[in-house]
């Protein structure tokens, strides 16, 4: 702390100053004396209030007391001394707040100028990143190679392994341009929409059943799927994007694309069991949309303020429910596709035709408008309505205009295009986040889905408001904004963690390097069936069954389908396109922190399993990987050495040529395997299964098998560096 | 209470160690596990090493105060058994049967299928007979359970906000009836870890019909997967994915995984992550629970009487069994074994499914039928142990979702009145050892079982009672997520002191 206010200015260093204490009351005092309760009248986020208790001294000595019935916080633990002193300073330098600081305008000032960068600097990313880090001393870290690179991008930007052939072309490349060419080819691949598509589906709970006991199975929700990626490959402008999603049905003249598009707030759960009060589930499913609405667009938690004034935001009930008030006039509705748009969502036109005539009654569930009333439920239980209200927005944020201007009612329209509007700072922050997030594994504000008063302040406010400001600027076009964060010597870092500062930061807060995780599951899924040659390439269309147990689809209550494994291609599409039923989803998903689809998820969890090594493992389809790597690399290099052969393999896995240690720790594994398959054809035959190379007898190909099963399984190429 | 580390994993590190430089620092740096140990310690309960929980947050640790608790049984009863048929008898209910309830009972009351012009009370066709020290209640439905009884805390006065399966299953499960929220079993592994070293903190066995709430029974929610419940199988591999593949024998896995070890310790020394060794990690406790998890269900070593006593041989009972699939006595039966055989390999969690007891129709059948699949079992549980000196530790609690109408369901307007509607005022839990004082009734519902008299439990109460037992204070065992501190018993719960023994 010391050391980060000797190089800021004063105005910065009261700002921050400010923003300690109140994270500090956030933290210990407003859930008494904030925007909920106001015990002895008090409240500690509202400059007037303060104002009277620090100038009297008031503050100090109900902190500081000895007297237990007076010391605050009550009945708990005081602050500690170096606390009390922060607050000193701040009551000293004249006790005002600077309110959140995610509520004000995005402060667009000129970008941080560093001395001596060396040239490192790339875009304005790095300024906001590098001044930083010299205030601190720290220097960043080297760019990574370009086998790094290259694996890298494909992971970010399509969530595929690139070829050898791929990497050799770009490591070889000799144009000054070669990174960025690269960039904007992997943008233009028409994968970058499943893997941008993915990250949005997560937001949108999207699933293909209703969930709950019943939990009937949804055959058409694909089309919604099919709408993401396709709008996404299109760089559809985040506004448009939003309005289709959230208004499509209200725009002018609306296309049955955009009135599809509306089902994304139709994948909230439906309760089929029998007995249930269809208002209350109605209900829920309308709780559902304002919380889905405000943790994505506003980075806000509103879930409490259903029942009560939020505790710690500036959010009260009635506004909860003047946004519930927007959503709850969308009635449900179901739209009929005509033949030809499936086609197009199919990607080729014979597959949609084929598609097309299997079933032929096409519906989606969408959201239609018919207004009903509004009220406050008392504790959000539908049986206790209260007070009328109407839609609105949130106080916190300049008003919502209707756009006739002519005092109509507010519609969803409305609401979307006021999240959008450029009068709205919180919105861009958020969106930047997400992205942000994707390329980085954390946000710059770490807690995604709560930019509130108790959330974590971002890690770089210049470099977010610059970011968001960016983005707006750049007609909310996603692909510019990620073009911009990857281009950047930021983004270009090594990941390997770094000696000098895992005492001072150890969860790389100060981006002094880029950071590695794991890649999600349907991620695992796809690098494990493309590096085997497996992976099916087509895009969109009806949901798939890769092979599961039958007992797994069982285990829901009502077994109200049967899950028939798919065969042929469609038992090699990627992980994404996998028939996702909310209470027996797919285990090889779940073991890899697959999000339940139940409500919107901001983040994924990458949590680190021993089920999750049984996975990659044994499981059939990694199985069939592992088969169908080593018959492919004894037929492709059927005069090869064994060394050759290990390294091609290597190669294939991790995008990088592989140290020679590496190598010989697999040659002995494939001794070891040859020893024991010389005297078990039986066993090696089993192990080989349909993937028998003519070259080659069965004991040969299984102990390559056990080569390329470890190889598949290695933490390299699951994690992204 | 000092944690001890697993040993397995101190061996590793020391090894890590000796070779490698600085690899304490850098564990101490990583981001999943340290963060994790990091919010633990937040709420005083990790006293051991964030190095250990990088590599494995499994690594048992101790609670805020000295638990009498180690490891818990919960027989999860889905479908919600009729608590005026089994353990909480109505003679006034049976002198009133047939006739209509008073208007102001049911006058703000929401029925699932009940019409409620036209409904009447239901009497019980049950006898009921006095057992133990106490005089505890038990129907001729439970008569092993009935000999338990100076064992068991019968609870008759729980009430839920639930009144559909699968919200209700998630109340009984997570504490609030919504999704997205950890079951108990992943907070109690999330704040204590396991003792367990080759099998998962948190198993789960089920039998007869799916549940309402399926998988959702036992996630882990915003907390990380290492701690949601992992199913074993009934047939086939007892752990999904857990077999070899076919032709590659168990020294060929030990090879693979020491190549595999090489390899991703060769990246290790580079890139200093500690999340590789984690892999690392987790890929020797796959590795042990393939040789663990067989062995656990391998029941050979049982004794002849032990499978008796628990009816693992046991044909289905003849009448009933409504969307049951394969002989549910058997696997019932043979769950309940498997789960004495986990705690005693040191699990700490295991959920027992057990579904369905939804009787809307059909309910003598029906009730016989399932009551008569679970009661031997459980009593055998109950007493084997006790017999190994394992209850004192051992939490058992049969539970359910919610209870039963006295008021015969009468669903659309149908005459022939066989079964009872959910019921979320009043049901009956059991719980035995583990701390808790067996061999009394607490609570009361009144003459017809409707409502509680007294001394109502909420299911917040049971889970800070639970966690008290385990030496967690239940309102300090939170997470951070959305911005709120969430807890297992959402905002409420209050520890029933009554039931501690």
């Amino acid at each position: 702390m010391a050391v980060c206010l000797g190089f800021l200015g004063v105005l910065l260093a009261e700002r921050s100053l400010a923003g300690e204490v109140e994270r500090l009351f956030a933290q210990h005092c407003l859930e008494c004396h904030g925007p909920d309760k106001q015990k002895g009248d008090l409240r500690l986020d509202v400059e007037n209030s303060v104002q009277r208790v620090a100038g009297d001294g008031t503050l100090l000595r109900r902190l500081t007391t000895d007297d237990p019935e007076e010391r605050m916080p009550l009945e708990r633990p005081g602050l500690p001394t170096e606390q009390i002193a922060t607050i000193r300073s701040w009551i000293d330098a004249g006790a005002h707040l600077q309110g959140h600081w995610a509520y004000g305008p995005l402060r667009e000032g000129p970008l941080p100028v560093v001395e001596g960068d060396d040239g490192w600097v790339r875009n304005g990313i790095d300024r906001f990143v590098l001044a930083g880090l010299k205030r601190r001393g720290v220097e960043p870290s080297p760019e990574a190679d370009r086998y790094t690179l290259i694996k890298r991008l494909y992971y970010d930007l399509i969530g595929l392994p690139p070829a050898p052939e791929e990497v050799d072309a770009f490591v070889s490349d000799p144009s000054p341009t070669a990174y960025r060419d690269l960039v904007r080819r992997l943008l233009a691949s028409k994968h970058f929409g499943e893997r941008w598509g993915r990250h949005w589906l997560d937001k949108a709970r999207y699933a293909d059943s209703d969930g709950y006991e019943k939990d009937r199975p949804r055959p058409h929700a694909w089309h919604y799927r099919d709408w993401v990626i396709e709008a996404i490959n299109a760089d559809m402008p985040m506004g448009q994007f939003t309005m289709e999603q959230l208004a499509g049905d209200l725009l002018p003249e609306a296309s049955e694309s955009q009135r599809l598009a509306t089902a994304f707030h139709r994948q909230t759960l439906t309760n089929t069991e029998g007995g249930t009060d269809q208002e209350q589930f109605r209900v829920e499913a309308v709780f559902d949309r304002t919380e889905t609405t405000g943790a994505i667009w506003l980075g806000l938690t509103m879930n409490c303020a259903r029942c009560h004034n939020h505790k710690y935001d500036a959010l009260t009930q009635r506004e909860y429910y003047q946004l519930f008030a927007f959503f709850n006039c969308g009635e449900e509705s179901k739209l009929k596709l005509a033949s030809d748009d499936l086609e197009g969502a199919a990607g080729n036109e014979e597959e949609g035709k084929k598609k097309a005539s299997k079933d032929s009654v096409r519906e989606v569930r969408v959201i239609s408008h018919r207004p009903r009333d509004t009220r406050i439920l008392r504790r959000g239980d539908f049986l206790s309505p209260e007070a009328e209200v109407s839609a609105a927005g949130l106080g916190i944020l300049p008003p919502v205009r209707g756009r006739a201007g002519d005092g109509t009612p507010l519609d969803r329209l409305d609401l979307a295009r006021w999240l959008m509007s450029e009068e709205n700072p919180l919105t861009p922050r958020v969106l930047a986040n997400h992205v942000w997030e994707k390329l980085f594994g954390h946000g710059l504000v770490r807690t995604m889905n709560d930019f509130g008063v108790r959330g974590e302040a971002p890690t770089h406010p210049g470099l977010l408001d610059w970011l968001g400001a960016e983005y707006r600027r750049g007609g909310w076009s996603r692909k510019r904004l990620i073009e911009t964060i990857v281009l950047s010597a930021t983004y270009r870092q090594q990941s390997a963690h770094r000696e000098d500062l895992v005492e001072t930061d150890p969860n790389n807060r100060w981006l002094a390097r880029q950071n590695r995780f794991r890649v999600e599951g349907e991620i695992v899924r796809d690098v494990c069936l493309s590096v085997a040659g497996l992976l099916s390439r087509e895009i969109g269309g009806p949901s798939v069954f890769p092979p599961m147990p039958p007992e797994v689809a069982a285990l829901s209550y009502a077994n109200s389908f049967k899950w028939e494994n798919s065969v042929g291609e469609d038992r090699y599409r990627r992980g994404m396109y996998t028939f996702f039923k909310r209470t027996a989803p797919h285990p090889n998903l779940m073991a890899f922190d697959c999000p339940d689809s139940n409500t919107a998820s901001l983040k994924r969890r990458t949590s680190n399993t021993p089920i999750q090594a049984l996975t990659t493992l044994n499981n059939e389809i990694y199985l069939e990987a592992a088969q169908a790597l080593a018959k492919k690399t004894l037929m492709e290099l059927g005069d090869g050495t064994d060394a050759e052969r290990v390294t091609a393999v290597l190669r294939r896995c991790l995008a990088r040529w592989p140290e020679e240690r590496e190598v010989e720790s697999f040659l002995e594994l494939l001794e070891t395997s040859r020893a024991f398959y010389r005297d078990h054809g039986d066993e090696a035959s089993k192990l080989v299964g349909a993937y028998q190379p003519e070259t080659t007898d069965a004991a040969e190909a299984a102990s390559w098998v056990t080569v390329c099963r470890i190889a598949l399984n290695l933490d390299e190429l699951i994690t992204r560096e | 209470m000092m944690k001890h580390l697993l040993q397995h994993d101190i061996d590793y590190m020391k090894e890590l160690t000796h070779t490698r430089r600085s690899f304490f620092n850098t564990a101490a740096s990583g981001l999943g596990g340290v963060a994790l140990a990091g919010m633990l310690q937040q709420d005083g309960l990790l006293r051991a090493s964030p190095a250990s929980m990088a590599i494995n947050p499994l690594a048992p640790r101790g609670g805020h105060f000295p638990a009498k608790a180690k490891n818990c049984i919960f027989i999860f009863m889905a479908g919600a058994p009729s608590h005026i048929d089994l353990f909480d008898p109505k003679p006034k209910l049976n002198e009133l049967h047939g006739q209509a309830l008073p208007e102001s009972m049911t006058e703000n009351v929401r029925f699932a299928f009940i019409q409620k012009e036209s409904a009447k009370l239901m009497g019980s066709k049950r006898r009921f007979e006095k057992h133990g020290k106490v005089g505890m209640d038990f129907s001729d439905l439970t008569p092993h359970l009935a000999t338990c009884a100076d064992e068991i805390l019968m609870v008759r006065s729980m009430h839920t906000e639930q009144f559909n399966h699968h919200p209700g299953q998630l109340m009984m499960q997570c504490g609030r009836g919504t999704f997205g929220l950890p079951t108990m079993g992943s907070w109690i592994t999330y704040g204590l870890g396991s003792e367990s070293q080759n099998l998962p903190g948190y198993v789960v066995l089920t039998s007869g019909r799916g549940s309402s709430g399926g998988a959702t029974l036992w996630q882990s929610g915003f907390l990380p997967s290492t701690y949601a419940g992992v199913l074993f199988r009934e047939k086939g591999e007892p752990v999904l994915n857990l077999s070899n593949p076919d032709g590659l024998p168990p020294q060929l896995q030990r090879a693979g995984l020491d190549a595999l070890r090489d390899v991703n310790q060769e990246r290790y020394e580079i890139m200093r992550d500690p999340e590789i060794a984690s892999r690392i990690a987790n890929y020797e406790l796959a590795y042990r629970m393939q040789m663990a998890a067989p062995e656990l269900i391998d029941l050979s070593k049982e004794s002849a009487r032990t499978l008796e006593a628990y009816g693992v041989n046991r044909k289905d009972p003849p009448n009933g069994g409504r969307g049951k699939s394969g002989n549910t006595a058997e696997s019932f039966s043979r769950n309940c074994l498997l789960a004495r055989r986990l705690v005693e390999r040191g699990v700490r969690f295991v959920n027992l499914i057990y579904a369905s007891w939804d009787h809307h129709s059909n309910l003598d059948q029906e009730l016989t039928y399932n009551a008569t699949v679970v009661d031997q079992p459980i009593a055998a549980l109950i007493k084997d142990l006790k017999d190994r000196g394992l209850l004192d530790e051992t939490m058992v609690v049969w539970g359910t979702e919610f209870g039963r109408t006295p008021l015969g369901e009468n669903r659309n307007g149908r005459p022939d009145v066989t079964g009872r509607d959910h019921h979320p005022f009043s049901f009956t839990m059991l719980m035995a050892g583990g701390g808790i004082q067996g061999g009394r009734v607490y609570g009361q519902t009144d003459e017809i079982g409707w409502g509680i008299e007294d001394k109502p439990v909420h299911i917040n109460d049971l889970h800070a009672t639970m966690l008290e037992r385990f030496g967690i204070e239940h309102t300090d065992l939170t997470y951070r997520f959305q911005g709120r501190d969430f807890r297992l018993t959402d905002v409420g719960g209050r520890v029933v002191h009554d039931w501690l023994a």
